[in-house]
Formats: C-alpha cells, structure tokens, sequence
C-alpha cells in the first residue's frame, strides 16, 4: 500500500478527438500542439500540480505512443515524486479477462485497484481536452463545505449556446436537482466543465454498480450522474468564472490559439504564480531577421522569421522564409515555409515543408463563396510542392504535387 | 567505450578577474549569454554530446549562481546514479584556505574525485569560450597518436588588445607541440589555447602532487611547459566558430556575432543541442506596435516597442514606443514606454522608467548592474 493522500486526480485521456481530423490520426487529443509550446494536457496537469496534487493517473487508450513519450516521467510537471507521482494507465488485461475502456466511467472502474492504493477521500476527474486555468483546491474546499458527494464544476455559457452543453439546474445554494444532457431548450445556462470531484467512497459504490449495469454506457454524464441525483446524493455545481474553451474541433482550436493573442481574453499563461508547465525543446531563442515584420503574434523558441508573420502562433523551430505571409493561423513545430509562400487562416501541422509560392487558406472577406470557407488544415509532415494551393477549410493529409 | 572513459573537469572561475562587473556576483561559468544561456552551457552540453557523462565543476567562489543554474544536472542529463554532475567548491584544509591560485593548484581540491572515478582520461575545460565542440574528434586523435597530454587550439588573428591572458602554442607539422608561450607579446596569425586539454589521468595525478611538493600552483607553467619534449604533447586544432569572452566589449561583440545566420548554425547545430536550464516561459508576444529586425529574442517576453539588432534574454518587457538599437538585455529586465536606448547592456531585474534615454557606442557599451533602477 502507497501513503494515503487526501486526493487524487485521474485524467480522462483516451479520447481519440475525431473532429480534428487529420491532426489526431496519429495521436489523442491531449497531446495536439496548442500556444506555441504546449499540448493540452499541459493545462489540466499544470492545474493538479498548482492545486498541489501530487498524484495524477492519466487514463490513455487511444494512439497513446506519443501521449506516453510527452509525459514520460512527469518531469517537467514536477510530477516525478518518490510517493506519487504521474501514472499513465492503458487498459491492461486481468485474470477476468480484458477490456478496453468503454467509457469514461468504466476507465476508472477498471483502474479502481490503482484510486485505493492511495487510499483517497476525494477523488477529482479531469479530461484532456480543455484549455483553462483552475485552482482545484478551491473546489475541493468549496465540496468539503457543502458535504456534498459530488461537485461539478460549472461555466455560464451564453443562453443561445446552452443545448451545446450538458446543463445543470441548480437552487441558488448550488444543490443541482436536474441535469440535461444537451437539452433543447434549457433552463439555465450553467453547463458542466467535465470536472468532478467526487467522495471516494459513493463513487466507488456507483462505479461497482454501474458496471453490473448491462444497459450502461458507462459514462459519468449519463449514467453515474443521473444515477446519483436519482437516489438523493448530494451534488453540487461550483460556479468557475474564467476561461475555459473546449477544443475539440478544427474551429475551437483555431479561436482558441488565436484566443491568445487577445488581450481581453483571461487567459494569462505570462502569470508567475499559475505557471503552465510543458516540456520544453532545447532550441535557442529565435531570430527575426532585417526586412521581417511580426506583429501581434507569438513566436517560440528556435524559430527563424524572415517574411510577414500577422495574428499568428508559431511554435518551436519554424521557418519562415523571406517574402512568405502567415496571417491568422497556428503553424506547429518544425514547419518550414519557404519564399512567397501565403497561408491565411490556416493549421499547420508539425514537421511540415510548404514550398515556394504555394498559397494555403484565404480570408473569409476574400472568399467567393461564404458559406463554404473555413479554416484549412495542413497535416502532419506533409510537403506542398511549389505552387500549389490549398483552399480554405480543405483538409490535406498527403503530400501535394508542385505546379508549373 | 567503457575503457576509453573521459572525466571532465570544468573550471567555473577562471577567468572572473577578465570580466569585471558581470561576474561581481557570479562565477565566469555562471554569465549570462545569448537570450538563454550561461557561458557554462556550451562546454558541458559539448561534453555530453560527447558521451562524457562524469562531470565536475570547480568552483572557487562567487558561485551561488553557478549552483542555482546547473543544480543536479538534469537539463544536461547529468543527474545519474553513475557518475553525472558534481560540484566541486573549494577544499579548505590544512595548508590552504582553499582559494586557489591556478589550475595545478585547483585541482589539488578535486583529486579525490578524480582519483575516486574510473576513467582512463581527464578533459580540463574552461568557461570562457563560446563554441560548440564535438569532442570526440579531439579524444579519437589523442587515443589514436597515443599522446599524454593534447591540447585544443584555434587559429585566429590575435589583436594587441586581446592579448591579456592568452596562451599560445607552437606545433610541427606533426602536431607536436614546441612550444608554448603565456602571455606572449605577439601578434598577427596565432595557434591560440583554447583551455581545452585531454590527458592521461594517472600523469594528471602525478603532476598534481609534484605541484605540491614543490608549491606549483599553474598547470601550463609549471606542468606542461617543462614538459615539453619529454612527454607526447600533441596540439588539435579546431576550425569552427568560437568567441573567447576576454572582457566587457568581446561579451557585447559576442551577441553582435550571433545575430548573424552562419555563427547560429555553427552555435546550435540540430545535432548538438545546446541545453541550458529550463525556466518554462511562455513564447514571446509581439504587440500590433511591434518593430523588430536583426534580432535574438528568447522566450517569455512581451515586445511592444522597436527591436533592431539587440540580443534579450527571457521575459523582458519592452513597452509601447520604446526603441531599442544594439542593446543587449538580460533576464527580466523592463524597459518602460518610450525609452530609447542604444548599445546598452542592462545586466538581470534592471528597471528603466520614465522614457529615459541612454546611448553608448560600439567600443564602448554602456552597462548597467544587475537589479538597478535608471
């Protein structure tokens, strides 16, 4: 048996985030490059070691290899810990057989043995998939001061976007009495952040009697949750008011990056006290040559700027050669984009060559047709020959032939 | 491999008494370079580069710094079981107060360490030159000639103002060293020292403790100069880019080197990475006001202003119309709106308010210290 810890968080990683395409085909979601250095897992386990969570199990299923390799040791999230520490969790097999994870729930039943090593009072679930800031440990004391058995985090989301969201109606001390999972028309706006914290030992006992369930799809939106507000538990919404964006499609990744160069947006990843830990290349500072010109953009590390680069996020060792535009888009690491080259409103994927002259994406205000635009994603280590063009919300995944 | 084991020694202070004011609080080892790094990082990642994973730093004094920034070793991926990083600081005992007066005498302190590891070589490195080496080019030859003792030179076109604290070598077309001159008063094409030396370790210990016995304290005096013919001394030359820092305006024209595209790809090849210690900043933010050109930005910072040909390090602030020309900034400094400055050196946490406006000159860069407000 391991020391007891207070809590524990198990981080839902598996999930294969089929709305980006191209950009996870070889790799689950929370690892997708995001701000110029991080991948989105480095939100959630940035927040567990700032809320001081010492212990972390990250739930893995799907194309887990580079996931694995990123978190490694926990290292660079201080999460190499001598008792604890961060623990990637594939399905493994057992002597009743083996199964992968059939749902969120049924990930951490299988991994019930790994919670009671730690002996835990509360347990916290997190998903990789979303980008904010949070203190844990005032939701964790928000939960110890209402007794509750359950506490779910909430966002108030603009009305009009409420049946996006699974919503929680709540009195006003917080006590939730319904939970509509995407309803039509909602009663309020208040929309779960996927973050719970539940006491231990009720949800041990919901997860034992989920899996008995043949009917369950062993999920917590829809069927632990309502299991429990259906016999009376106590469960609680913990209002969070801050950023929070979800970043499970080719859209909600753009704003999200482009999120970061908007100054009215509460995100602040330069505040000291809050850091966001990633592991970081090992690439000297980046140069801006003569004649370049880069305005309100980040730019990482080992990167080389000749051309124009506008509203744009490059991250570690890009090239961008001399008279080459980027304008409104996320170039990922490694990329080169040579002379005269012209991406707007674009996602560039790792490891990619966009040679001389090729044009990717357009503005929305240049496009001929409107409702057909939309952001064009270049996937990874793909070459665009010399010349060629991408349109707007087209999705390349093989390499392009040059034109004359 | 195994048997061909290379110990490396590093000599954090040095040269201190070259640079003056940077290294009133720090060790030479421990200066801040290039946006990012400390001038130690270029010969210890050349070391693990070069599959030398048992390392000892040492020190003398100052070197609080040099402790904070190498720490057990992990960004070089010295932090091992076997072997890795050791800091050495200085051996106070009897007969010494343990402040040395060069390195035969130094390493009088390190000689358990040395003689503790298993290695057949001990490479000796200062920190004063800026160069990314790949060792193992040095360390086939010497194994290869069979020699005692190598040393690393470059040829370079010695100016009279540079000529403090260098050591020359004269070699055959054999590379057997002749002659070696300290301090010479020379000029012109030069086979300068680099303080790089391979040498057997059993000598290296003997010559140690003959230093004792007869009060020697400078390996190249009284070591290696009396040696010559009587030992296989051997010179390598190495013929890609370095920088001896020998002074407050060498560091400036150092950064103004790296701005140029050939120095960077010679400095940080993909192949031998550079590593320093890892701060996690954020990438840098440029503002809709930004200008920059010519320049090497680290990450972490926020540039609103006007950038031309400077150096800045991590998380420096740079407001709304300031205008920086030739400036090299170190670590968290902030430069407030509308400052104009040109060929200024402010050292880490330096504060210029108030839209002043400082101008140097190329010969001679204005510095201003650590911590200060202006």
């Amino acid at each position: 048996m391991s020391c007891k810890k207070e809590w524990i968080a198990m981080l839902l990683a598996g999930g294969q985030g089929s709305r980006l395409y191209t950009l996870t085909k070889n790799l689950a979601k929370p690892a997708v490059p995001f701000g110029g250095k991080y991948r989105i897992i480095d939100f959630p386990l940035s927040n567990c070691v700032n809320s001081g969570i010492d212990t972390v199990g990250v739930l893995t299923q799907y194309q887990p290899l580079v996931l694995n390799e990123y978190i490694g040791n926990g290292q660079p999230w201080d999460l190499d810990r001598t008792n604890g520490g961060v623990f990637v969790l594939p399905p493994y097999q057992k002597s009743s057989g083996s199964d992968w994870y059939t749902g969120t729930a049924n990930a951490i039943y299988q991994n019930i043995n790994f919670i009671e090593r730690y002996d835990p009072e509360y347990v916290l679930i997190l998903s990789g998939d979303h980008v904010y800031k949070m203190d844990y440990e005032k939701m964790l004391g928000y939960h110890k001061e209402k007794q509750a058995d359950c506490t779910i985090a909430v966002l108030q989301v603009p009305m009009e976007e409420a049946s996006r969201f699974g919503i929680m109606n709540a009195y006003p001390d917080g006590t939730i009495y319904e939970f509509e999972e995407k309803p039509p028309k909602p009663k309020s706006n208040l929309a779960s952040m996927g973050i719970y914290i539940f006491s231990w030992k009720k949800m041990k006992q919901y997860l034992e009697d989920d899996a008995k369930n043949p009917n369950s799809h062993n999920d917590f939106g829809k069927d632990i949750l309502p299991a429990m507000l259906g016999d009376g538990q106590k469960m609680v919404a913990y209002p969070f008011e801050g950023y929070w964006k979800d970043v499970g499609t080719i859209d909600s990744l753009w704003e999200a990056n482009m999120d970061l160069l908007d100054p009215k947006v509460p995100l602040d990843l330069y505040d000291d006290s809050w850091k966001i830990y990633a592991r970081n290349p090992v690439m000297p500072p980046h140069f801006i040559a003569q004649g370049a010109v880069v305005q309100n953009s980040m730019v990482t590390e080992g990167c080389s700027i000749a051309g124009l680069v506008d509203f744009s996020i490059l991250f570690s060792g890009v090239t961008v050669e001399e008279g080459a535009t980027v304008r409104d888009s996320i170039v990922m690491p490694g990329t080169v984009i040579r002379k005269n080259a012209v991406i707007e409103y674009a996602i560039i994927a790792e490891n990619c060559v966009i040679e001389e002259n090729v044009v990717i994406g357009q503005r929305p205000e240049d496009a001929e047709d409107k409702d057909s635009w939309g952001v064009a994603v270049v996937g990874n280590g793909v070459r665009i020959g010399r010349g060629a063009a991408v349109a707007p919300k087209s999705m390349v995944e093989k390499d392009v032939q040059g034109v004359q | 491999m195994r048997e061909n084991r290379v110990l490396g020694i590093i000599f954090s202070n040095m040269h201190d008494t070259m640079l003056g004011e940077l290294t009133e609080n720090r060790t030479t080892g421990s200066v801040p370079y290039g946006g990012r790094y400390r001038l130690i990082d270029f010969v210890l990642s050349s070391m693990v580069n070069s599959d030398i994973t048992d390392v000892g730093i040492v020190t003398k004094q100052n070197y609080q710094s040099l402790m904070d920034h190498v720490g057990a070793g992990r960004a070089w991926d010295l932090s091992r079981k076997r072997g890795g990083l050791v800091i050495l600081p200085p051996f106070a005992s009897r007969g010494g107060s343990g402040i040395y007066r060069g390195r035969l005498e130094a390493l009088r302190g390190a000689m358990g360490f040395i003689k503790h590891s298993n290695a057949k070589y001990v490479l000796l490195c200062d920190c004063d030159i800026i160069a990314n080496i790949d060792l193992r080019g040095m360390i086939n030859e010497h194994i290869k000639n069979g020699a005692q003792v190598t040393m690393m030179v470059k040829n370079a076109q010695v100016q009279p103002e540079n000529l403090r604290n260098i050591t020359t070598v004269i070699y055959d077309s054999e590379h057997n060293v002749t002659d070696i001159l300290v301090r010479p008063d020379v000029k012109g094409s030069q086979n300068v020292y680099m303080n790089v030396m391979l040498v057997e370790k059993t000598l290296l210990e003997r010559m140690v403790s003959e230093g004792i016995s007869h009060d020697h304290y400078s390996l190249i005096r009284h070591a290696i100069q009396p040696s010559i013919g009587k030992l296989s001394l051997k010179a390598y030359e190495f013929t890609g880019y370095s920088h001896r820092v020998s002074g407050l305006r060498s560091y400036f024209d150092a950064h103004m080197e790296l701005l140029s595209t050939e120095v960077r790809s010679q400095l940080f090849p993909r192949d031998l990475p550079v590593f320093t210690k890892v701060r996690d900043e954020v990438p840098v933010k440029y503002g809709l006001s930004a200008k920059v050109s010519n320049s090497l930005i680290a990450d972490g910072c926020i540039i609103d202003g006007t950038v031309e040909n400077c150096v800045i390090f991590r998380s420096v602030r740079v407001g709304k119309g300031a205008v920086l020309n030739n400036c090299i900034l170190m670590q968290d400094t902030m430069v407030s709106d509308n400052t104009h400055l040109e060929y200024v050196i402010t050292d880490k946490n330096v504060l210029v308010k108030n839209a002043r406006t400082l101008i140097g000159c190329d010969t001679y860069p204005i510095y201003i210290a650590k911590g200060n407000t202006v």
